[in-house]
């Protein structure tokens, strides 16, 4: 109870840091999502009627989001330097997966029924695209970018160990000085916060599903 | 080749990629203008795909289309669409649009401004039975089957086409709603005179909604095209007899009239308080065992036997039986036969509009009735047949 106290105190004294650490690491995740949303969702429409490809393109996301993440980190080290950016390439292979395999199971959800009318009443591709097809799959796409954030939030604290931002500082230098004062507070405020900020991102994402989908599409 | 036909198909193919069986092979038909052509048969004959020809949902692999004599084999498929109405079984509305947003799809592709496109909504929905202050606003899953089918109705009604596709639109609504979506879309089509071709797999839904029926069989050849009244009075062959099934006669009295195709004979009749003397004397004339006590206002009230009569006594009310059964002279001949068997003297009561006795109708006018439509069905074969 008393270290819970000693934390709070931990992290009042440093409380604006902490939250422009917290702010660094945000940035990262929504770049990552805004990034990784637009090439999954591309690659998910052209893909999803075409079996092979569609294969192909899920296994090979699945693939990136089986390497160990350090590696993954550093492996893009001699093309972008240190910093954000080797971090940001990829984190944005993580988070296609999941964005992508909604993207594709959303469009396959879309009754044909509707896609027949809507052909029959001359809409073209386009048009059953974005009127169609794109609004009825929104919410289990959704669904796919809520993962796929609460994944980058996670990762996003290893940026650290190729020279990125993030609240993976907190953690990487409470565990560097180990045993000295502080240390394990610093470790804590880095876990916590990143916790909280994949919790802030999710309720963010589930209300922009709300206003994004019609009284017609809720259950 | 008729002046009027609204849509022609010219010796229509389709074969499927990877198979030599044309799914339709050298389809030519016509359909005019303001009737509703059902395309009728067993599953797998092509009826669906023939329909979905016409508005090169699929697209035919031989033979020419022609809408008011324009050839539309290759315009643009989208706009060539947005000019006919199509509604589907599963009727496909647009789950995440309001009743209203659905309805309007066409007319907003047709760019109509703001204010045409809300009159004409609130004017479908009101054509289709639904009440446009209630359910412009809900969304499809708020409807109930049959509610869904209206709307589906009035979105393809949406531009004013004067084509329609329909294609079982009816078939997955259970039997009552579907009796009454029947009759509700047979009187809105009587105002609307839509060109429309409806496929269905069931033939009483064919004889009810068909202005004519083709009767298709494998690779979508028709065995039979012709208004349902001759179909059931002469099927050509023994494939349209098989489909047709049983009790076409009894089918065929749905289209003969009371007044038209009957002469009705004269009845011995007596007023509440005559003399029996003369009914009972007109009877025995008649050759038959009952007469029609009719009431001061000439509406027939009560079947009286002839044994009751006797003795010269006034007739008392409550002699004989009630007329339980009677029609009236623009009814079917199907509904005289119900009458005649729940009937006590075994004939049916024909009245006047105001209720007054007419005649009667027998067995002997259905059966006349029936040879004269068999005859003349038969004759206008061996006319076809002649002249080709």
């Amino acid at each position: 109870m008393n270290s819970i106290l000693e934390w709070f105190g931990y992290v009042a004294e440093r409380y604006d840091d902490i939250l422009e650490t917290t702010w660094e690491h945000a940035q990262l995740v929504l770049v990552v999502i805004g990034v990784a949303t637009t090439v999954a969702v591309l690659l998910g429409v052209y893909v999803q009627r075409r079996p092979t490809l569609r294969a192909m393109s899920l296994s090979i996301t699945g693939i990136f989001l089986t390497i160990p993440s350090l590696a993954f980190f550093a492996f893009f080290i001699p093309v972008f330097g240190i910093g954000n950016r080797p971090a940001i390439v990829a984190m944005i292979l993580y988070a296609l997966l999941p964005i992508l395999r909604n993207t594709v199971t959303g469009l396959d959800a879309v009754p044909p029924a509707v896609v027949e009318s809507a052909k029959g009443m001359g809409m073209g591709t386009m048009r059953q695209l974005f009127q169609i097809k794109l609004p009825l799959a929104w919410p289990i796409m959704m669904a796919g970018v809520r993962i796929a954030s609460l994944i980058t939030v996670g990762i996003a604290a290893i940026a650290v160990l190729v020279g990125g931002d993030g609240l993976g500082s907190y953690i990487q230098s409470g565990l560097t000085r180990l045993g000295l004062p502080n240390s394990e507070f610093s470790v804590w405020t880095g876990v916590v916060f990143t916790v909280l900020l994949g919790l802030v991102l999710d309720a963010m994402w589930a209300t922009i599903q709300r206003f994004t989908t019609t009284k017609g599409q809720r259950i | 080749m008729s002046p009027d036909a609204k849509i022609r198909l010219d010796h229509v193919e389709k074969t499927y990629p990877g198979t030599k069986v044309p799914a339709v092979e050298s389809l030519s038909l016509e359909v005019y203008e303001g009737e509703i052509l059902v395309l009728v048969g067993p599953s797998g004959c092509g009826k669906s795909t023939t329909l979905r020809l016409i508005n090169r949902m699929i697209e035919p692999t031989g033979g020419r289309i022609y809408l008011d004599d324009e050839d539309v084999t290759k315009v643009n498929a989208d706009k060539l669409r947005r000019r006919i109405g199509y509604v589907i079984q599963q009727i496909g509305l647009f789950p995440h649009q309001t009743i209203a947003q659905n309805i309007a799809t066409v007319p907003k592709m047709l760019g109509w401004d703001k204010a045409k496109v809300a009159e004409r909504i609130d004017r479908l929905l009101t054509v289709v039975g639904l009440d446009p202050d209630t359910y412009r606003d809900r969304y499809p899953k708020e409807l109930s089957g049959g509610q869904a089918q209206r709307v589906g109705v009035a979105r393809a009604l949406g531009a004013d086409p004067e084509i329609m596709l329909m294609d079982e639109p009816f078939g997955a609504i259970d039997p009552i709603t579907r009796d009454r979506l029947q009759n509700e879309f047979l009187s809105v089509q009587e105002d609307l005179r839509k060109t429309i071709v409806f496929v269905t797999h069931d033939i009483d839904e064919a004889i009810k909604m068909g202005d004519r029926i083709a009767i298709l069989g494998d690779r979508s050849h028709i065995r039979q095209i012709d208004t349902p009244e001759r179909i059931l009075a002469f099927p050509v062959d023994d494939f349209v007899r098989d489909f047709i099934g049983e009790g076409s006669t009894l089918k065929g009295l749905h289209f003969e009239t009371v007044d038209e195709h009957v002469t009705l004979e004269p009845y011995p009749t007596m007023h509440v308080g005559e003399d029996p003397t003369a009914a009972v004397a007109r009877a025995r004339e008649a050759g038959t065992d009952w007469v029609l006590l009719l009431d001061d206002q000439e509406h027939p009230t009560r079947w009286v036997p002839v044994s009751d009569l006797g003795g010269g006594s006034t007739v008392s009310s409550d002699s004989g039986s009630e007329v339980v059964a009677k029609v009236s002279l623009g009814a079917t001949l199907f509904e005289a036969l119900e009458q005649m068997l729940i009937s006590e003297a075994a004939v049916s009561p024909v009245v006047r509009e105001d209720g007054s006795f007419y005649g009667v109708v027998r067995l002997t006018h259905l059966n006349k009735a029936i040879r004269r439509a068999r005859l003349e069905a038969r004759e206008h074969y061996a006319q076809l047949e002649a002249t080709s």
